[in-house]
């Protein structure tokens, strides 16, 4: 059984930290589980919070009227869900709904936002981890709207 | 040059515009097959098209059995082909090109990374991985598709699941009852476990996932020397005469259409390539 620090310092996302700063993270995280279909976030809602899944799969949906949710990317073991608490307005902008029973380090984004404005050396290197995250998940976001495989070879 | 005559034998439909079709000589005679190649497959008075093969059947006999091709219906001879029933001709030239290093990379962590139709071509590479499962270290097969309807030879993944690879599907989009994984295969390579400093990664798929795909390999320490891709270009004679499948300085038909990305890496960065 892993305790709460060692979760966070495996994490890709925090990888590479000093220990002062995955102890400043580890003081705004706890466990946390969700049952299947359950919601991590809802679309609108004040995004406060962020996720590192464990274990279980999350679905990233968007509610079309009339065609039901859109499931635009699914996350799994250590994938962070949310970077909206990151930037204003902080509201969440999609749903995130778990898919199968889910077992997260939840982190608190008003806590961490706290330490960050204090330790400016902290609050760079998780915006540092936070952009390469968004930058892959653009990139894939663009291979998606390319719809790359509608046309092309025969076999 | 000239198309021998194979009887369909069998057919399957695989997707809404996909069908798998087992092709039997006329003569009795199979083909000598290695896995990545393709053959020049012609519907009489329709036209004539490449097309990967898929595998063949009894190929530890030396491939007296069935040749198998997975063709998309894209255009007039695909279409064709895809309608030919069983017991109809269609004309085989080849087999032709480069195929996968399977016998080279012995030892290895495999990691066969597809998508979509470029499954098919890898196809082969991955029946003949797994019946000599011991020579090899991990196999993993990462595969991406349009949506779930489009996905190829799902039956099969389960099989080869089974048979001791580690299969890790995508799609682009789905709906909610899809219970499956939702994004681009370039993901799944950072997901993946694997031991880089000797990995070999076998790639077919359009030409933009390849290329973000061995972006993502590289980054996990795979290099330009031990990624394969099976490129594809108009090709038209099969034989490196007509020019038409020049990819810088080689000719797909008869260089490739395997190649080492280190090979095909600069001529790549060449958009008029």
């Amino acid at each position: 059984m892993q305790t709460l620090d060692e979760l966070i310092a495996g994490a890709p996302i925090f990888a590479g930290l000093a220990p002062e700063h995955l102890a400043l993270i580890a003081g705004c995280a706890s466990n946390e589980r969700f049952a299947a279909g359950e919601y991590l976030f809802r679309e609108g809602a004040a995004a406060e919070r962020f996720f590192l899944i464990r274990h279980g799969a999350v679905s990233l949906e968007v509610d079309a009227p009339g065609r039901g949710a859109l499931v635009i990317e699914t996350l799994h073991e250590g994938d962070v869900a949310g970077w909206s608490w990151l930037f204003e307005p902080y509201r969440w902008e999609l749903d995130a709904r778990a898919r199968e029973p889910v077992a997260v380090v939840g982190f608190d984004g008003l806590c961490l936002r706290g330490k960050c404005e204090i330790d400016h050396e902290l609050g760079y290197q998780l915006m540092r981890r936070f952009a390469a995250s968004l930058t892959e998940r653009l990139q894939a976001t663009r291979m998606q709207l390319l719809d790359v495989y509608g046309r092309g070879r025969a076999g | 040059m000239l198309p021998q005559p194979f009887t369909v034998t069998a057919k399957r439909r695989d997707t809404s515009d996909t069908w798998t079709l087992e092709l039997q000589s006329r003569a009795g005679a199979g083909l000598e097959c290695a896995p990545g190649q393709f053959t020049m497959l012609s519907a009489f008075g329709a036209g004539e098209v490449p097309i990967s093969i898929s595998g063949w059947g009894g190929w530890e006999r030396g491939g007296d059995g069935p040749l198998v091709h997975t063709v998309r219906a894209v255009g007039l001879a695909t279409q064709a082909i895809c309608d030919a029933p069983v017991g109809a001709v269609l004309g085989v030239r080849g087999p032709f090109g480069r195929p996968w290093p399977v016998g080279e990379i012995e030892g290895a962590d495999v990691l066969v990374v597809a998508g979509g139709i470029g499954l098919a071509p890898l196809r082969s590479a991955l029946l003949t991985l797994l019946a000599r499962r011991e020579r090899y270290g991990r196999l993993l097969l990462l595969y991406g598709g349009r949506s779930p309807e489009q996905l190829l030879y799902t039956a099969e993944l389960e099989q080869w699941r089974a048979r001791g690879l580690d299969v890790a599907v995508t799609v682009d989009s789905a709906g909610p009852e899809w219970l499956g994984r939702v994004g681009v295969v370039p993901r799944l390579v950072h997901r993946a476990r694997f031991d880089p400093a000797g990995a070999v990664a076998l790639l077919c798929g359009p030409e933009v996932m390849m290329r973000f795909t061995f972006s993502a390999l590289a980054q996990a320490g795979v290099g330009s020397d031990r990624v394969y891709a099976s490129m594809e270009r108009n090709m038209q004679c099969g034989i490196g005469h007509c020019g038409h499948c020049q990819l810088g300085p080689t000719l797909v038909c008869r260089d490739g259409p395997v190649y080492r990305w280190s090979e095909i890496e600069p001529w790549l960065a060449i958009r008029e390539l």
